[in-house]
């Protein structure tokens, strides 16, 4: 094959990631600077909900005595709320000093008690979701108001973004051929400058955008695959044997804790919720180590008569999606990595603007050639 | 090839830094915070603070 031919080939093959690159991200870059724009004061949500006095804070006791049982715990829920049953029981990684219950009422009333887990005492009731302004900003980030709908729409949006990133990457070569990196044409026209400057924080920024687009597409599709897990592996633990009293919530607990030393409580799901069985109690435990503290050890309690059903694990897709979540929130690393997130978050924002204004310019060009 | 080196470098360094975190804390989260901090330091530099070698009009 002659030089200019293979030339010629290279460059067909150029225009159709062109091609790519103009339209995956032409699709998605309006909801991708929304997802930007509210993924920012995202990031601080425990910083946020702590200054607008929204969190739950458990009163500091100099001496504490024994620890009251999680029976008096529940109680307390319970008669805050006589009428609602209890789904989950839950506990913060970093203070299993408040029990969170998540309670439903008829017609789907969800409330939220936070209960002290030293005496028992009621420390407030968090509105699930949150409220004000976060909560908008929150649901704009994650469903755009709309359910799991809006989810797969966002999904679908990042696979784009995926897409676009791609395709960006393999036009990054022949773009640089005649550029050192980091190069920046300032002399040159705005559209030449911001060109390289698209391409210079485009490139840098690269994995990080990646990871946190594809562990946030992950993330839309939690429902379905805890809905999945629900409909297979769950529905198939053991009935109920008959004839047995049914055990409280405190032994479930502990039964769930002698087979799994050296863990701490997650949650609870009590029978018949999302991630029980029917007669079965869910018991989620944490590990000790950052790593383990990440993931999580199902061991399901038979509500019957407190025999413990080994689970062997999560399901795969499961831990991955308790792995994506830290990476795409960037909640693990103490503050300075939040800062850091945040800071690779406006650059995304640069990155997502300078190649919509770039189009638009090359837009605007071709309109005026075109009418000369 | 030449094109690639400092790419690859920077996607190695975020890769690093992003398991890091996740798998240790203390100096682990600190290894995190400069290899994350690298490609945004070189967005900065590169792009808006390194005006020496700009080529004059």
């Amino acid at each position: 094959m002659t030089r200019p031919r293979r030339r010629r080939f290279a460059g067909i093959a150029l225009s159709g990631w062109v091609v790519v690159h103009r339209w995956t991200s032409l699709v998605c870059t309006a909801f991708l600077l929304l997802l930007c724009a509210t993924g920012l004061p995202l990031i601080f949500h425990h910083e946020i909900d702590h200054a607008l006095g929204d969190a739950i804070e458990a009163p500091e006791v100099v001496a504490s005595g024994p620890r009251t049982g999680f029976g008096r715990v529940l109680a307390t829920a319970r008669a805050r709320h006589p009428d609602h049953r209890v789904l989950f029981a839950s506990q913060e990684p970093d203070d299993d000093r408040v029990w969170y219950l998540t309670m439903a009422g008829a017609n789907d009333d969800l409330r939220q008690v936070a209960v002290d887990a030293r005496d028992a005492t009621l420390l407030g009731e968090p509105v699930i979701g949150g409220h004000g302004v976060m909560a908008v900003v929150r649901s704009l980030h994650v469903d755009l108001f709309a359910g799991l709908a809006g989810k797969l729409f966002l999904g679908a949006m990042g696979v784009l973004l995926l897409a676009s990133l791609v395709s960006g990457t393999v036009l990054y070569a022949p773009f640089m051929q005649r550029l050192a990196f980091g190069e920046v044409r300032r002399g040159r026209a705005s559209r030449v400058k911001w060109l390289d400057l698209h391409n210079l924080i485009g490139i840098a920024t690269l994995t990080w955008a990646f990871v946190v687009g594809a562990t946030g597409v992950v993330n839309t599709w939690a429902e379905l695959l805890e809905q999945h897990w629900q409909s297979t592996a769950l529905a198939a633990l053991p009935a109920a044997r008959p004839g047995h009293a049914a055990i409280d919530a405190a032994t479930a607990i502990g039964s769930a804790l002698s087979v799994a030393p050296r863990t701490r409580i997650a949650f609870v799901a009590f029978p018949g919720a999302a991630f029980a069985g029917p007669d079965h109690y869910g018991v989620f435990l944490r590990g000790e180590t950052p790593l383990t503290s990440r993931l999580l050890e199902p061991v399901m309690v038979d509500a019957s008569d407190g025999a413990v059903v080994a689970l062997a694990g999560m399901p795969w897709y499961l831990e991955a999606l308790l792995l994506s979540q830290p990476l795409h929130f960037g909640d693990y690393g103490g503050l300075p990595l939040k800062l850091i997130w945040a800071g690779l978050d406006v650059a995304t924002i640069v990155v997502l603007a300078s190649g919509l204004w770039l189009w638009l310019a090359r837009h605007a060009r071709a309109r005026a050639a075109a009418g000369r | 090839m030449r094109i690639w080196k400092a790419p690859i470098a920077l996607a190695v360094l975020t890769a690093a830094g992003l398991v890091s975190a996740l798998v240790g804390d203390g100096v682990w989260d600190a290894a995190s915070w400069v290899a994350l901090a690298t490609p945004l330091a070189a967005c900065l530099w590169f792009g808006f603070f390194r005006r020496a070698r700009t080529s004059g009009p």
